[in-house]
């Protein structure tokens, strides 16, 4: 048996894990494992807490998108209670939604994602990183540091807490919105709409003819793709129905109170982690490259893929653009970073649309809830994917049980079948250096895991 | 000659280094004066070296360590080490490495617990085995780093403010000693307390509190004296940040939920509200799950596994 590289931990992603590449004898390989290192039982110790406080506990989830945790618990115990929400509540909740996505893709792109595109792939780790940019792009830094601050303290200013918000609340929104706060936000908004542009600009014209080998090779896999839809078919973040669309392209639409229907969770001995894949396709599971099996993916190029077209002008018009490119639905890997950047338009546009609602500003933002026994399902799409509650509760309104799917699960099977790709196209006859293992992680870190 | 820092996450959920990032231009400044050495978030220098074919952990020296999240299986507790053999000062950056933080309610249960409920799921395939193949096992419970590890500087907050974390690493900087924050939330609360309010009993948060949108928090009356449960008494301040804003989760009219810990290192959030309110005369049985107020200091054995003895 040859030897086994370790490649810990995944850097410049959000989660906790790493790789393991067997070599055989000649130094080719023989499997390359991706291990999902994180555990911590949200699932059992929400068990028997009041349900109205469980919202503020599952942020914890993840500290890049606890807005959408939030959210998706808020929607969940709405329906465990069967309240009523405020209108104004659903818009507001709507609106900080937008707005943390807005931030999460900027912080994905330049100061995760960026460093291998705009240091290259081989340059040296202790620059290929947003303080390597710094030094290359100084003025470019500045003004990422500066908007990405910005994007972030807007939303503070209003809802008190951004990072493990507390704003949402069963029943609606904890404040209202004053129409100078709206203003502001408005201002704020238009100024990260703005350098949403100049950054798909960028990217477009700079960065992805650049690497477009990398984009078509790299990663690469025949997948499914899940996302959420309105009515009509157009994107949503906040609320429709679930998408989930065959590597063909045909899709079935189906309302989250079914999940369990379409959605199984796979276990392997090799991660903490489960590997949810399509259950309502009969075929099982299976991570073979030649023949996946129940494989889907999550995230930003998967809801690129099933959504119909998008409701806002600008982000509709890049849409056209990839699809004219790439088709529908795109599977090459590395167009997470296009799609994400398509969405982060599409974000900016969104906001704008909602605080332009004279409804924003209505006072009443909450409607008071009495806890109840219930079962409520509750999802949003969270940056990294399909983002699912699912809640019991006793007639006290405390946890009996919960269900949590979350966005990156999704695509821990993909991430799987993509490392072991990338390692079999780029590591042979025992030669590997630091760009090769860097090009094995530039496989995860589209994913934005 | 810029000061050298290096950087680990345990078990934490990353909303500790977006709260350094949340630094904006303060960062910028930072960063002429610091030499990241490690940070997995940020950086790709790996623990087994560059090409993944050493045997051992190494992480570069540094001036200054930072950990955020608590310590849970056996990875993070070498890692965890390994950055106390090769830092001078350590610092404990956010709830979780201080006092466990909410991942640290798992300590309500035994590991057999978690997996029986986390692989048993509605979604989850039937008859699904307990992974354990090159992957690290769980300690017996979630630990705060003090429990394992000496700790130089505490700095809780989930996350903290990044003003907190502005003022420890200049302090640092400039050599000065860092004075942790004494106050409690209270403190540097600016709703009105009219003296003991005239309630019995805890409301839960399902209902809106009195408040005038209009007007500034100073002229709302105080949400425990409203009758809701709220932890700011037994909480550390800092969340308020550096120039006097109010306490977050008031300032969006919702109850402080004691995210910076106990106002003392060692202090006990559970214990000292129940006497909080016991002496005001309310029913601490009108609250409906005491476990609640230790959500976010569950390590140091606040929270311990009853299973098969008290219920
Ligand atoms: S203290 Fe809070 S923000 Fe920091 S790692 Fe823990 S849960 Fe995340
Ligand atoms: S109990 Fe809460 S609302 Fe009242 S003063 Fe303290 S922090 Fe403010
Ligand atoms: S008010 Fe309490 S729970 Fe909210 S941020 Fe401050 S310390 Fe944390």
């Amino acid at each position: 048996m040859g030897k086994t590289i370790n490649i810990q931990p995944l850097s410049r992603i959000e989660g906790h894990a790493n790789i393991k590449i067997h070599l055989d004898d000649q130094g080719n390989v023989d499997k390359a494992v991706t291990h999902f290192n994180s555990i911590r039982g949200f699932e059992k110790y929400v068990q028997g807490k009041p349900a109205e406080e469980v919202t503020r506990i599952v942020t914890r989830i993840c500290g890049i998108c606890p807005w959408h945790h939030h959210l998706a618990s808020t929607k969940a115990v709405d329906a465990c209670f069967g309240a009523d929400v405020s209108p104004a509540g659903h818009i507001l909740r709507e609106c900080m939604q937008n707005m943390a996505q807005i931030n999460d893709k900027i912080l994905h792109f330049y100061f995760l994602a960026a460093p291998d595109f705009v240091m290259g792939p081989d340059a040296d780790y202790s620059v290929r990183n947003v303080i390597g940019i710094a030094g290359a792009v100084p003025d470019l830094a500045k003004q990422v540091i500066k908007m990405r601050q910005l994007g972030q303290m807007m939303m503070e200013k209003f809802a008190g807490k951004v990072i493990h918000p507390i704003a949402a609340v069963p029943g609606g929104f904890s404040k209202p919105m004053s129409e100078s706060q709206r203003q502001s936000l408005i201002k704020d908004t238009e100024e990260l709409f703005e350098f949403s542009k100049y950054t798909i600009k960028y990217a477009k014209e700079v960065i992805f003819p650049k690497y477009l080998d990398e984009v078509t090779t790299l990663g690469t896999i025949t997948s499914g793709f899940i996302g959420t839809v309105d009515e009509d078919g157009s994107l949503n973040f906040y609320d429709g129905n679930i998408r989930l669309m065959k590597p063909d392209g045909s899709y079935t639409d189906f309302h989250d109170s079914q999940y369990l229907d379409y959605i199984g969770e796979h276990v392997t001995d090799v991660s903490y982690g489960k590997y949810p894949y399509a259950k309502s396709w009969d075929q099982g599971f299976s991570m073979d490259l030649e023949d996946p099996k129940g494989i889907y993916r999550s995230n930003c190029l998967a809801r690129i893929n099933v959504c119909d077209q998008i409701s806002t002008p600008l982000a509709q018009a890049e849409l056209e653009e990839f699809r004219n490119n790439f088709g529908r639905p795109a599977q090459h890997t590395l167009l997470y970073h296009w799609a994400r950047l398509i969405e982060l338009v599409y974000a900016c546009e969104k906001t704008l649309e909602l605080l332009q609602n004279p409804e924003i500003t209505n006072p009443q933002t909450r409607l008071d809830v009495t806890p109840s026994a219930g079962r409520g399902v509750g999802h949003v799409e969270a940056p990294r994917g399909t983002l699912i509650h699912d809640y019991t509760t006793d007639e006290n309104g405390m946890m009996v049980s919960a269900n949590m799917i979350v966005g990156t699960t999704h695509n821990l099977a993909p991430i799987s079948m993509s490392v072991e790709q990338s390692a079999k196209m780029l590591i042979k006859d025992g030669h590997v250096d630091e760009g090769i293992l860097n090009r094995v992680e530039m496989a995860v870190r589209a994913y934005d895991p | 000659m810029p000061v050298k820092v290096a950087a680990e996450w345990l078990n934490s959920c990353s909303g500790c280094e977006i709260a350094i990032l949340n630094l904006g231009e303060t960062l910028l400044d930072l960063l002429a004066e610091l030499e990241f050495v490690h940070i997995p978030v940020l950086m790709d220098h790996k623990h087994y070296g560059q090409l993944g074919d050493q045997e051992h952990i190494d992480i570069p020296s540094a001036t200054v360590g930072i950990i955020s999240g608590g310590i849970r299986n056996d990875e993070h507790l070498e890692v965890a080490h390994e950055m106390r053999k090769k830092c001078d000062v350590l610092i404990a950056l956010g709830t979780c490495a201080t006092h466990g933080g909410i991942p640290a309610l798992i300590n309500s249960y035994d590991n057999q617990e978690l997996f029986d409920r986390y692989y048993s799921t509605e979604s989850t395939d039937p008859g699904a085995a307990v992974p354990t193949n090159g992957i690290s096992p769980l300690l017996d419970r979630c630990y705060a780093l003090d429990e394992q590890i000496k700790v130089d500087i505490h700095l809780p907050g989930c996350p903290p403010h990044p003003d907190n974390i502005a003022q420890a690493v200049l302090a640092l900087l400039n050599g000065d000693a860092f004075e942790p924050e004494t106050k409690s939330v209270c403190d540097t609360c600016p709703a009105i307390r009219k003296g003991k309010g005239n309630i019995s009993t805890i409301k839960r948060f399902v209902t809106t509190p009195e408040f005038n949108p209009e007007e500034s928090l100073d002229q709302m009356q105080c949400l425990l004296e409203q009758g809701y449960l709220c932890s700011g008494p037994v909480t550390r301040s800092g969340c308020s940040g550096a120039n006097g804003e109010s306490p977050r989760c008031i300032a969006a009219r919702v109850p402080c939920k004691g995210c910076y810990g106990p106002v003392k290192q060692d202090g006990n959030q559970l214990l000292d509200m129940l006497n909080a309110l016991a002496s005001n005369g309310i029913d601490i049985s009108s609250i409906p799950d005491r476990d609640s107020l230790l959500r976010f200091s569950g390590a140091h054995n606040r929270l311990v596994c009853h299973k098969g003895g008290l219920k």
